[in-house]
């Protein structure tokens, strides 16, 4: 993944390409970071932020145009619905999924692959298998099925997402993991009679980490794209919570005559998500280059 | 290799099993009673208690299940609720036409993938790395129905270029032979036929190769990078080979193995794609089907379909196993 060239072949050309990888690093990092920090105002201060109440609706505006200087910046809906409002309330759903999957997903992944890599034996054969079933369904099939036997729902939704998202942070620091318990400090801690857990939670957790915050950034934008094709199918939270997926699938039915209705509500999930995923990939620049998998 | 191939497969069938344990389980979360989806509205107790019997839906969950698997093992995967026809006819019928798309898909992200992934990793550091960075970053990211939506606006509403949806126009009046539309019409000399199923193919193939684009530029481009960077390509340039010869035949044929194995692991996010790609473009395959079936809770037709998901993605995993060993010699089946 990274050039820390070996070769003296060209140093000029790798002193340059070092200097690019710098640059480049920083601008995705400043780009994530911004795209991070406008979800959470934008969700946090939304009842200040919006013009509109998000489900106010308005027959009288309805569908019309994006308008620079009047009421409706982004336009308005069927329903005459503020877009810019629903998108701005939108984001809540987004990054309460996000968070919420992020952090189910990370303490179970976490959780399974540390104790599966520090223990080894029959633990990790079982460890193994789990995920080996969890990891069979094609991504998004595990989660369509909950949610359409168990019901629509905020906390289904969360759920059904985790079902998957678990796996990645269970591989990446079982692996870690196993290269840790043999180390010199492990192997100290252990002879000066630390319990497993002990050893586990102060010295194997912190060396782990990093790799998780990597991870984390690459589960979140995963989580928003996968809640906003559940709403899109219309199996992800119910209709009457404002979701940009949601957003979206209304706009088909209006395709040919309001294109901002489809338009802006996409592009709130493309930023959101390209801007998780360059922040994840400076992060892994920056802190942990040998970390491939996410 | 008949005895590894004959392993692998016979290995998939406890993880099927296991698959369709877990749907089955998740079924009896359903709230209400499935009859209800066989039965007219006005049906009595009676009528409900009938085919009930009938569909062997009196039987506690287990016994239905373990019916399940014994005809499952024979092809019988039961009859859809909805359509009153054995399940397996209903998915040969519409499978031809996500494969046919999977593979267009498969086929667009290499083809714009590998090459934006070679140019970046050729010259890092340049203004083509930024540019193949900026594409693939933007691929990876791509809400495909949201891609799906803006296509069909641009390109099939305000330039008319190619068609919104569906599969073929009405009228062609192509006999199935195969159900690939492609197949079928050079098959029978249809040019025509062949041409349309092109420009039908196109915008959803696209959208659903999108991420996958990025994704393998990436991979792309890291290999290529890295094995740029190694002694034999130090000596092949030594050797005085063109920097052309030495990034294709050396460079690239190495860097080529990590993209297969991309190809593999990132085909069932593409078969999950064909869902909602197939439900943006009316396109009648297996995702379509999945989703209307969800839609009406046909739960025989729901099982059969999560089970041929997860066996195509095995059988994909599967034959990528098989290209190892032709990319790379070193690598022996065992």
């Amino acid at each position: 993944m990274h050039t820390q060239s070996s070769t003296a072949a060209h140093p000029g050309r790798w002193a340059r390409l070092r200097k690019s990888y710098r640059q480049m690093t920083g601008f995705k990092a400043l780009f994530g970071l911004g795209m991070v920090a406008l979800l959470l105002i934008m969700s946090i201060l939304s009842p200040f932020l919006a013009p509109h109440a998000p489900n106010t609706q308005d027959l009288m505006s309805a569908m019309r145009p994006p308008d620079w200087v009047g009421p409706h910046v982004l336009g308005t809906d069927h329903l005459g619905r503020d877009i810019l409002s629903r998108i701005i309330y939108g984001s809540r759903v987004s990054l309460l999924i996000a968070v919420a999957v992020a952090v189910f997903a990370s303490l179970l992944g976490v959780f399974l692959g540390v104790v599966g890599g520090y223990f080894g034996g029959r633990i990790d054969d079982a460890v193994q298998k789990v995920t080996e079933i969890f990891w069979s369904f094609p991504p998004l099939m595990l989660a369509i099925a909950i949610v359409a036997f168990v019901g629509q729902g905020l906390l289904i939704v969360v759920i059904a997402l985790t079902a998957q998202r678990w796996i990645p942070y269970c591989r990446v620091t079982r692996a870690e993991t196993m290269a840790l318990r043999d180390r010199e400090f492990i192997l100290a801690a252990r002879s000066l009679g630390a319990s497993s857990w002990f050893v586990i939670l102060h010295h194997i957790l912190p060396n782990v980490t990093l790799s998780i915050i990597v991870m984390t950034s690459f589960a979140m934008a995963n989580a928003i794209i996968a809640e906003a094709s559940l709403s899109f199918l219309g199996l992800g939270v119910p209709p009457h919570i404002t979701t940009w997926g949601g957003m979206l699938s209304d706009s088909r039915a209006y395709i040919s005559s309001a294109w901002w209705m489809a338009l802006f509500p996409g592009l709130a999930i493309f930023l959101t998500v390209l801007g998780l995923n360059l922040l994840g990939d400076a992060l892994r620049n920056q802190f942990d280059p040998k970390l491939k998998s996410h | 290799m008949l005895m590894y191939l004959s392993k692998r497969i016979l290995g998939a069938i406890p993880v099927l099993i296991v698959v369709a344990a877990v749907v089955f389980t998740l079924m009896q979360f359903a709230p209400g009673d499935a009859v209800n989806m066989l039965v007219s509205d006005e049906a009595s107790e009676a009528d409900k208690a009938a085919i009930r019997e009938a569909w062997g839906l009196d039987r506690p969950p287990l016994v239905q299940f373990l019916s399940f698997l014994g005809n499952a093992a024979t092809g019988d995967f039961g009859m859809s609720f909805k359509y009153k026809v054995p399940v397996l006819e209903l998915v040969l019928e519409k499978l031809p036409a996500t494969i046919e798309l999977a593979l267009a898909s498969t086929l667009v992200a290499v083809l714009i993938g590998i090459p934006l992934g070679v140019l970046a990793g050729a010259r890092p550091g340049t203004v083509w790395d930024s540019i193949a960075s900026a594409f693939s970053f933007a691929g990876i990211s791509m809400p495909n129905f949201w891609l799906g939506i803006l296509l069909i606006l641009l390109v099939a509403g305000q330039w008319h270029l190619l068609p919104s949806g569906g599969r073929e126009p009405w009228g062609l009046n192509l006999p199935t032979i195969t159900g690939f539309n492609l197949v079928d019409s050079v098959l029978q000399g249809r040019w025509d036929a062949f041409v349309s199923a092109l420009k039908y193919l196109a915008l959803p193939s696209i959208v659903m190769g999108t991420n996958m684009m990025g994704i393998i530029a990436q991979m792309t481009r890291a290999s290529v990078q890295e094995a740029l960077q190694e002694d034999y390509v130090v000596t092949a340039r030594a050797k005085g080979l063109s920097g052309s010869r030495v990034l294709w035949r050396h460079a690239f044929r190495n860097a080529l193995i990590g993209v297969v194995t991309i190809i593999g692991l990132e085909f069932g996010a593409l078969l999950s794609g064909a869902m909602i790609v197939e439900t943006v473009f009316a396109w009648p395959g297996i995702g379509n089907l999945l989703i209307q079936g969800i839609a009406s809770r046909d739960f025989p037709l729901i099982i059969g379909l999560v089970l041929v998901y997860t066996g195509l993605f095995i059988i994909v995993n599967l034959l990528i196993d098989i290209l190892y060993t032709i990319i790379d010699p070193r690598i022996r089946v065992n």
